[in-house]
């Protein structure tokens, strides 16, 4: 499922699929309620990419990847902190 | 990503045997935090979010907490279960406040309005 990942030197990054919305480098107020409005209940999550570690891997998941299964999404500030 | 493995190989191995089975992802400049609205610009970390999402890609449930608490993984359980029984269900069955597996659920209809008191007590809301 995953695509395996080259370990390298530089820093790889995923982000958002599809349709995102506009990237400005100055975010105000406005548009921080926006973005956080986009998050409602019993509506679609935005997909993403992102790399990431798995099980002695490198690997590079897709949300989408996932459809058909059931999904608990996590944040949190950084490793070596608690859950 | 690389920080992923040295914290699972030092430290989240030493609590879960063989070390986390789960994708840990790496989300750089919070570009994903930030469409779902968990990324605290000022600070430059994702606060704690957590998505229950389904098997259609519909987010069902989050809760959004600041960095120093912690979640309640039981509650997550709790609700992911619910979450799932009511899939099961189509749709027919509700899971009322302080619902956990073994206990009662209601059947919303006509013949529910007004009478869920008869199904529900107050202390069934509590564990």
């Amino acid at each position: 499922m995953a695509e395996e990942l080259k370990p390298g030197c530089a820093r790889p990054t995923g982000g958002p699929v599809g349709e995102m919305p506009t990237e400005s480098t100055t975010v105000t107020e406005t548009e921080k309620k926006e973005i956080a409005k986009m998050i409602q209940v019993g509506k679609k999550a935005p997909d993403f990419t992102a790399p990431g570690y798995q099980k002695g891997k490198f690997v590079n998941i897709k949300l989408s990847e996932y459809l058909g299964k059931w999904v608990l999404l996590c944040f949190y500030p950084g490793d070596f902190t608690f859950v | 990503m690389f920080v992923h493995k040295m914290w699972d190989d030092y430290e989240l191995s030493k609590m879960v045997d063989g070390g986390v089975p789960f994708p840990m992802l790496s989300d750089a400049g919070g570009r994903v935090g930030k469409i779902y609205g968990v990324y605290d610009e000022d600070a430059g970390v994702e606060t704690r979010g957590r998505f229950i999402i389904d098997p259609d890609g519909v987010v069902q449930g989050y809760e959004v907490l600041t960095p120093s608490v912690g979640r309640n993984v039981n509650e997550t359980f709790r609700q992911v279960q619910a979450f799932q029984l009511v899939r099961e269900s189509k749709g027919t069955q509700a899971t009322p406040s302080g619902w956990k597996p073994g206990k009662a659920v209601l059947t919303p209809g006509p013949e529910l309005v007004g009478n869920v008191w008869k199904e529900w007590k107050t202390k069934m809301a509590f564990d």
